[in-house]
């Protein structure tokens, strides 16, 4: 099954809350609305002929200007050989949802991790904590807007630049 | 009291004490295995049988507890600068740290990164920097020389000469 016959049969399983199909890229893609994101990738788990056993990366963009934060979720099948590309669009001043955490096990580090970089908020996670930064972080790096502090934790994160040293 | 000149046998050396505790210390620098990244590959070099660094008596030790020296190898994020902290206070003094690569020295290529410390040397002092992305297997010799030598200029019983003078003669 390609890209565009999963698109066909969501619209018509999910009338209004997928759109946007894209199929002349690599990965084709389509938006889902956040609030169906559960019950549609439920379905694109467990139903014959799609059976999507594998959320092969989960992660976010961040676009400032649109103010949205962009959640992607790329999703692959063994059983036949196939994938698609599920995007959500979340307001960037408060994004938050639903884990997916019950539909692949996966979802709870992946998630962990757009938490840490995002700080998009996953609701009904078991475990949202910050996966590799230290707990004691403030911000979320990987927003366009993050500044760096001054010092963390007593370390200086400051240090001269060598180079324009060396250019003057 | 009859000199000693050509008096003692063959099998008597005579050193000073402080000499003889520092060639000691030099000969047997102990060091911690610290690897953090890629240049923990080139400790490992460093260590086998081309470069062997057995030959200076340094032997990698897996406890900061029986270590004199930690080579810091790799790229330094800010959590592992705690633990880095919590591992050079629990070696015994006196003890010597060797940093190793640009990341380690400054930051090398991540230092505009948001979560790499900015060299190893906000947290700890640092007695030599081996420059290198990663420094071959030559270059950490020759760091572990440097200390050889810091370390045999040392004095522990004899009063430096520059600090005699400025104490007050008891």
């Amino acid at each position: 099954m390609d890209a565009n016959e999963v698109y066909a049969s969501l619209e018509k399983l999910f009338p209004g809350k997928v759109r946007d199909f894209k199929s002349d890229v690599r990965e084709p893609y389509l938006f889902v609305e956040p609030a169906a994101i559960v019950e549609v990738c439920r379905f694109l788990r467990n139903a014959p002929g799609f059976r999507f056993e594998v959320l092969s990366d989960l992660t976010a963009l961040d676009w400032p200007k649109q103010e949205i934060i962009q959640m992607v979720y790329h999703l692959f099948s063994y059983t036949h050989n196939h994938q698609i590309v599920l995007k959500v669009d979340l307001p960037r001043d408060h994004p938050r949802i639903a884990t997916l955490e019950n539909v692949w096990k996966v979802a709870n580090w992946f998630e962990r991790e757009v938490y840490d970089l995002f700080g998009v908020i996953f609701e009904g996670h078991s475990d949202l904590r910050r996966i590799m930064l230290p707990e004691d972080w403030v911000g979320y790096p990987l927003r366009k807007d993050y500044v760096e502090q001054e010092e963390y934790d007593g370390i200086s994160t400051q240090r001269a630049p060598l180079v324009e040293k060396l250019l003057r | 009291m009859k000199p000693l000149i050509n008096s003692l046998p063959e099998t008597v050396f005579t050193t000073k004490v402080d000499d003889l505790l520092n060639w000691g210390r030099a000969s047997s620098q102990w060091y911690m295995l610290f690897g953090l990244a890629c240049c923990a590959i080139e400790l490992m070099q460093t260590g086998g049988p081309r470069a062997d660094l057995d030959r200076f008596g340094a032997v990698p030790r897996a406890t900061p507890r029986q270590s004199d020296l930690m080579i810091v190898a790799g790229t330094l994020t800010y959590k592992m600068a705690k633990r880095t902290k919590l591992l050079y206070d629990q070696m015994p003094d006196p003890k010597y740290v060797i940093s190793m690569g640009s990341c380690s020295n400054c930051g090398g290529l991540f230092q505009l990164a948001y979560s790499v410390c900015k060299g190893v040397d906000k947290i700890i002092p640092v007695d030599v920097y081996v420059p290198g992305c990663p420094p071959r297997p030559e270059a950490l010799t020759e760091g572990l020389l440097r200390i050889q030598d810091k370390m045999m200029r040392e004095r522990w019983l004899v009063k430096p000469a520059k600090v005699a003078d400025e104490q007050p003669s008891a």
